[in-house]
């Protein structure tokens, strides 16, 4: 190789790696700014690396998954109650008064944006659907065991508002 | 092997050599993402979770996986041309450009019309969706850079120095979804480990992001070749082609 090619090799190599620990630094610095949401855990006892913990009053997002039997829905309104939990034992409560998505059933993972109004209830303005990376022909789902039927709204409310009527 | 490489990178001859290998290359192309489209789209499984929205993975998937690669693909030809100072990898580069930003561009687009129905929203500010779009803009730059100087060697040049710096965000898009806690779920296919998809699903979907490449490739190749025509206009054996074409 010609000391002019070296040169120029050296040159690139350097400006790649440069970019590359610029990059790294930054992404680094910035990590915990990075993450879309708050965990309920993280929301009750703070962050684990940095310990902040988010205000009353504080616009966040909240992602967890919906606690199973903790979905309460007015009978009258679009409002309901639910309980998001994570993996390290934190539960948080959310209200939302507006269409949940399709993919909404319990035992889904979830990511709410929303107010805190008390330290572990979030008065949600948007509700969105998390799904994972697994797919699978239905079949094969109930035969693990993981029919995730759809919650059926209908029957539910239909009892309920029956009742109040 | 050096001297055997470097003998195409004349223009002449690569220009003969990408014209022999567009046909079998558009036919491969076209035969892929036919059986991997059908197959995915009509006779693959619904999912358990999804029903039948999960389909547009068969053309999400493909294109946002082919998109970074498209991109890192581009940015090794930069690399060739800068450090090697070849003109046929800085015309390869610049071809591949405007594809990997329309197939970035596509992603983004599927993503959305996926996301909506599924997670509820067309957007969220989220790691991976964020640096998917960042993609867009390296690609949109390198364009930009390449056509905004008269000089093509300069324009190369500076192209391709924006190109190396942002492979940068290739490793990042593709690890977001494990770095962060983002909305995107994290990637089904695995190398290392058992896909979490059954085969009757992912043999499609396989097909189909093999297809996008080889698309990618031939229509690169198409782009290719007028990109020599174009830079080499005044050369003896362009004209020659030129006078052959006329005649005809």
């Amino acid at each position: 190789m010609n000391p002019r090619r070296k040169k120029r090799l050296t040159l690139a190599v350097s400006l790649i790696a440069g970019v590359a620990i610029a990059a790294s630094l930054l992404l680094y610095a910035l990590n915990s700014n990075l993450n879309l949401f708050f965990t309920p855990y993280e929301i009750v006892h703070g962050k684990q690396d940095t310990g902040v913990k988010p205000e009353i009053g504080q616009r966040i997002r909240v992602g967890g998954m919906v606690t199973v039997g903790t979905l309460k829905r007015d009978p009258d309104s679009l409002h309901v109650d639910f309980e998001i939990h994570d993996s390290f034992g934190g539960a948080i409560m959310v209200t939302y008064d507006d269409l949940l998505p399709d993919l909404f059933r319990e035992g889904q993972g979830i990511v709410a944006q929303g107010i805190l109004i008390e330290p572990n209830r979030i008065q949600a303005t948007e509700v969105l659907a998390k799904h994972d990376e697994n797919y699978m022909p239905p079949e094969v789902a109930e035969a693990m065991g993981k029919g995730h039927n759809k919650l059926d709204y209908s029957e539910q409310t239909g009892e309920k508002s029956g009742k109040s009527y | 092997m050096w001297k055997w490489l470097n003998s195409y990178a004349d223009p002449e001859r690569s220009y003969n050599l990408a014209g022999k290998l567009l046909p079998w290359l558009a036919c491969l192309a076209i035969a892929l993402i036919g059986v991997g489209t059908t197959w995915g789209l009509l006779f693959a499984p619904t999912d358990y979770q999804q029903g039948e929205s999960y389909r547009i993975i068969f053309i999400h998937v493909p294109a946002a996986s082919m998109s970074m690669m498209a991109y890192v693909s581009m940015a090794i030809a930069s690399f060739i041309g800068l450090v090697w100072q070849i003109k046929a990898a800085d015309w390869a580069a610049a071809s591949i450009a405007p594809i990997g930003a329309v197939i970035t561009f596509i992603a983004l687009v599927t993503g959305s019309t996926w996301g909506k129905p599924m997670w509820g929203t067309w957007w969220v500010w989220d790691a991976r969706l964020t640096s998917e779009l960042v993609l867009l803009f390296l690609y949109l730059g390198v364009i930009a850079l390449y056509a905004s100087f008269e000089d093509k060697v300069l324009a190369a040049r500076a192209a391709g120095i924006l190109a190396i710096v942002g492979v940068i965000n290739v490793p990042i898009i593709k690890y977001s979804v494990d770095w962060w806690s983002s909305l995107h779920q994290p990637a089904t296919i695995k190398i290392t480990e058992k896909s979490s998809m059954p085969m009757e699903m992912l043999m499609p979907l396989l097909i189909n992001i093999f297809g996008f490449g080889v698309m990618i490739a031939t229509i690169t190749l198409v782009r290719y070749r007028t990109e020599v025509l174009a830079r080499n206009g005044m050369r003896p054996w362009v004209r020659a082609l030129a006078t052959k074409e006329v005649a005809k």
